[in-house]
């Protein structure tokens, strides 16, 4: 058997280096279709009718009239007569028919009876949560009454971030064919191998029954892994016309209502600390919600973990919303955004750099070394020391600038992944995975695994992903890709390489083991003189085409990879203080990835979570009204997000040292995104003198923040 | 979307006749940013769309003795890279180029900003305009941070979306309205209307008139435009101000102010335009005339915070137009 490591550190040709994704080209052009480009020939459109209420009971469900309009061919009614809404946007029915226009007409032409019932749709004031909100129940760690009686400085603030949606660019959605005993199914999905099950499970079908094609998904952020309701109920729409495949794509409102969320996190925070900035206490006493299921549990206080004195209270608050689902790191924005904000505000209290309090109180973290250094190399490429001044200090004019910075963890270790790797008599070299490429670059991910294991160029090899008759591989969720497909590619290509080796030994007259595959060619180790081009090596299999299995067990990483990574991140704002807006000036981003697949892969994706921080920090937030229990945002031009323009400069470092290389492959996606809302917040407060206790950071919150300084 | 007819007239002659006595009968489609989504939510759902887009007479920006004709059918972005304008009108090009989506600025049209419907989220959620089920304000009881802090005594608490309805009014522009029976010119400042009826309009176009050209004076101005806007790209501004000043040396002799964004209609602060006649201006005097301009502010439960962001708008508009060339 062969034995599977990573090339060395100095002898990689392609990981680690910068490479363009496989298909930019295709995508940047349009040429790339996504599930929702695709339309098949003889194709039903099918529309969702949803509830305006967001507590009733439907009392009665009229659908004769819309059975009635000229095209509508079915009519699904997924909450009948009894049914308890418990948010606005449930869906009650679904109706297919010959074009969307219709099939948008016939959903509003179906007659609902409601019982409307009270609703509580917002959580920001605990109190008017009354029974709505669940308390977990206490957590004590030593002795927080007398720490916080024996602390030099105590530090004490409020602090909150919303509900944010996923807002994916490509809305929920997928087409789905019923066609005898299978179902031909195109989702917008994250999990090509096991959506399958899911759907058919629903079915009462075998998961064998479902056949999963996905070229392409516009953004998922983890709110993409199940059928949904649209995929049962399309696809059940599609065995009620006879078979015609069935297209249910959200619209824009119906996604940022009803199709996953990220849960609020609010709370009030007390810290002490020795005059040194040593933290010797935490208190907390938070509460959230993801919707009507409550949810929401950020762990605190976030990365310094062992604090010795804490003590802890949450409750998690039901609301009449939509619920949540998994959103790029879950939890941990909301744990970053309570803790580090709160320790910023303890070291302005202290009337010290947080750089320092941070570095101070590393040892509370279980990666003292990794922050250290990280603290410092983000330090450095913020010119920190230079630009840093004490908080409110920010000069005489309305423009202020300030610096604030945050760190972060989160696991990513890799999936369960199985890959084929296929070489060719002709020299053809293809990859198979039942995996997907969420615009991470995981297709060029794997290309350049394989390409570098075989010596070849990157387009020597061609990787089939986004199909469910591929060996299975995990969904991606957690940042866990990247491990699972770099390890179950390398060890497949290894095994394939070997027996290419098997092959080509005897003619060579050496012993395969003496034998490597370098630049395109079969070669005698140390004597490059002696070789067969990769062709001529290939065409001694005959006729015979070598298929061979990898396996990532995530039981038995191997050395290959491995979990658990640190990260910092700082921000530069600039802020108006006659108006409150707040300008991105610099972000910079310092991350450990274990082993390095793609420089420039990696460096995008750190690119899209630190302009999901921004979005967070001053821009991004679901606003609910209580009246209807309707979101009032429900489209882009007021659940607003960056642009280019409001992005500022963000400057990436990831570490490559070898103590972070020699661990392996870690997922980089979550972290990514974590900590440069707090960062950025914290910046806030440090160019204006004062906390803006919730974000995200807009004119009337930063206005408000400074007439309370004022006053 | 509702069934709709479709007519593509090529003359105004054709389009007006093409036209109704009531809202739902017709409603022209110029650049479309507006009105498809307004149709696509069914929040309006009109019998005809009268495309304008291919009548040649509606369309761009010359020069004459009476001043600068622009075609209704003009885009915003033609606007803000107009030499003539940019040359003549400095506070309409930053107001033109204030709407920071290009794909809007290139589909939009000048007649379609001043005859757009408000982004109050209550209205485009299909509650109505004036958000107000069984006679009870959503508006005034609800989530109020980007609606009006003036003229909002009535039931309109919505503000007016136009860009560049406030640079217009400042600059003493007169629009063009034709109906099937003749047209008439119309004040920019009269054309904007508080609503105080469901079902009735911002503007006072009628049903069945097209707005056809919009006439602005060369009024030899110092103006200026200026947006207080959270994001660089596409947004909303929270509260604008556009000033239009007549200057004798370094006095200013008249002055118009409109603010935009903070009211059902552009609002004509005449407190800062009295205010300021007879001043020189300083920047105290700015922020003098810019506490005038919004004296009569009265805001709702959220929205004091745009008081202070319209007094901004107007003391930097004005400080801008003092930099500007007259």
């Amino acid at each position: 058997m062969p034995e599977y490591s990573w090339p060395e550190q100095g002898k990689r040709r392609l990981m680690g280096t910068r490479i363009s994704r496989l298909d930019g080209g295709e995508k940047a052009s349009g040429r790339a279709k996504y599930t929702s480009d695709l339309n098949k020939p003889d194709m039903l459109f099918s529309a969702v009718l949803t509830s305006p209420h967001a507590h009733a009971k439907v009392v009665s469900v009229d659908t004769s009239a819309a059975k009635a309009m000229k095209g509508v061919t079915g009519i699904r009614v997924v909450s009948g007569p009894g049914t308890e809404i418990q948010w606005a946007g449930t869906e009650i029915a679904f109706v297919a028919a010959a074009s969307e226009e219709i099939a948008r007409d016939a959903a509003r032409a179906i007659k609902v009876q409601y019982d409307p019932m009270p609703h509580l749709v917002k959580e920001e004031n605990l109190a008017a949560a009354g029974v709505r909100a669940k308390a977990a129940g206490e957590a004590i760690t030593g002795d927080p009454d007398q720490a916080f009686k024996d602390a030099d400085v105590v530090s004490e603030g409020s602090y909150g971030i919303p509900v944010l949606t996923h807002c994916c660019l490509e809305p929920h959605g997928q087409v789905s064919q019923w066609a005898g005993d299978k179902i031909e199914m195109w989702p917008s999905t994250q999990n090509v191998s096991g959506i399958g099950g899911d759907l058919s499970k629903n079915l009462e079908l075998p998961a064998t029954g479902v056949h999963v094609h996905m070229d392409h998904v516009g953004g998922g952020f983890g709110s993409k892994f199940n059928s949904d309701r649209w995929g049962i109920e399309g696809t059940r729409l599609s065995k009620e016309s006879g078979g015609k495949p069935v297209k249910v794509f959200l619209d824009r409102a119906t996604e940022l209502t009803i199709a996953g969320v990220r849960p609020s996190a609010f709370g009030r925070i007390k810290v002490g600390a020795k005059r040194d900035g040593t933290i010797t206490a935490w208190q907390s006493e938070t509460w959230a919600s993801g919707g009507f299921g409550g949810g929401g549990s950020p762990p605190l206080p976030y990365v310094f973990t062992t604090i010795p004195n804490q003590r802890k209270n949450h409750s998690a608050v039901s609301l009449n919303a939509g619920g949540a689902r998994a959103w790029r790191a879950p939890n941990h924005q909301q744990a970053c955004y309570l803790t580090d904000c709160a320790i910023e505000d303890l070291a302005a209290k202290l009337r010290m750099d947080p750089l320092d309090v941070f570095m101070k109180n590393a040892d509370v973290t279980p990666r003292a070394d990794v922050y250290r250094l990280q603290l410092k190399q983000a330090a450095d490429l913020m010119d920190w020391k230079k630009k840093w001044h004490a908080r409110g200090d920010s000069g005489s004019g309305p423009i202020k600038k300030g610096l604030g910075l945050a760190i972060h963890t989160w696991g990513g270790g890799g999936h369960a992944s199985n890959a084929i790797t296929r070489i060719s008599p002709d020299g053809s070299v293809e990859i198979e995975l039942g995996s997907q490429d969420l615009g991470t670059g995981t297709r060029t991910a794997i290309a350049i695994v394989a390409a570098e294991t075989l010596g070849l160029p990157l387009n020597a090899v061609k990787v089939k992903i986004g199909d469910n008759a591929y060996p299975p591989s995990g969904g991606s969720g957690g940042s866990t890709t990247i491990g699972g497909v770099s390890v179950s590619t390398r060890k497949a290509t290894v095994n394939a390489l070997d027996k290419l080796l098997d092959a080509v030994a005897p003619s060579m007259g050496l012993p395969k083991e003496q034998l490597e595959a370098v630049d395109g060619k079969i070669q005698q180790k140390g004597n490059a003189a002696k070789n067969l081009t990769w062709k001529a090596a290939c065409a001694k299999l005959g006729a015979k085409t070598i298929s061979e299995t990898g396996v990532n067990d995530p039981k038995n990483p191997g050395g290959l990879m491995s979990a658990g990574v640190g990260g910092c991140q700082m921000a530069e704002v600039s802020v108006d203080t006659e108006t409150g807006i707040v300008k991105m000036v610099k972000s910079v981003a310092v991350q450990d990835v274990g082993t390095l697949v793609n420089l420039k892969t990696a460096e995008s994706q750190i690119f899209g979570g630190c302009i999901m921080g921004v979005c967070g920090a001053l821009m991004e937030e679901r606003i609910m009204d209580q009246q209807t229990g309707r979101v009032l945002n429900a489209d882009m031009e007021f659940y607003k997000l960056a642009g280019i323009g409001d992005i500022g400069e963000i400057v990436v470092k990831i570490n490559t040292e070898p103590q972070f290389d020699k661990r392996g492959v870690i997922g980089l996606g979550e972290p990514a995104s974590i900590g440069l809302l707090a960062a950025i917040c914290n910046a806030v407060a440090n160019a204006i003198g004062v906390r803006v206790p919730n974000a995200p950071m807009t004119p009337e919150r930063v206005l408000a923040a400074l007439e309370r300084r004022n006053a | 979307m509702q069934p709709f007819e479709y007519a593509n007239p090529t003359t105004v002659k054709e389009a007006v006749g093409l036209l109704g006595n009531k809202w739902d009968e017709a409603a022209v489609l110029a650049g479309g940013t507006d009105l498809i989504s307004l149709m696509k939510d069914y929040v309006y759902s009109p019998k005809r769309l009268v495309n304008i887009k291919n009548i040649k007479e509606l369309g761009g920006i010359r020069a004459d003795k009476a001043g600068l004709r622009i075609g209704a059918a003009a885009t915003i972005d033609e606007l803000a890279e107009s030499p003539l304008v940019a040359k003549n009108f400095p506070s309409l090009a930053q107001a033109a180029r204030g709407v920071t989506s290009p794909q809007i600025r290139n589909m939009g049209t000048v007649g379609g900003d001043l005859c757009q419907r408000p982004r109050c989220w209550y209205y485009r959620d299909g509650q109505g305009l004036l958000a107000s089920p069984g006679g009870r304000s959503l508006v005034t009881n609800g989530e109020n941070k980007y609606h009006a802090i003036l003229g909002n005594g009535g039931p309109a608490k919505f503000v007016s979306a136009s860009s560049l309805g406030p640079a217009l009014i400042a600059l003493g522009a007169t629009l063009t309205l034709q109906s099937s029976s003749g047209s008439r010119k119309v004040a920019a400042d009269k054309f904007f209307v508080t609503p105080s009826a469901e079902g009735s309009r911002e503007i006072a176009l009628l049903p069945n008139e097209l707005l056809t050209e919009i006439l602005v004076p060369m009024g030899g101005t110092k103006n200026a435009t200026y947006e207080v806007r959270q994001k660089e790209a596409l947004d909303w501004p929270l509260a604008t101000a556009s000033v239009a000043l007549k200057m004798s040396g370094s006095t200013v002799s008249s002055a118009r102010v409109v603010l935009g964004h903070v009211a059902p209609m552009p609002w004509a602060a005449t407190q800062a335009d009295q205010f300021l006649a007879g001043k020189s201006l300083t920047e105290a005097v700015a922020e003098d005339a810019a506490k005038a301009a919004l004296s009569n502010a009265t805001p709702l439960s959220q929205n004091a915070y745009k008081v202070q962001l319209a007094r901004v708008a107007v003391k930097r508009a004005l400080m801008a137009a003092a930099g500007a060339r007259g």
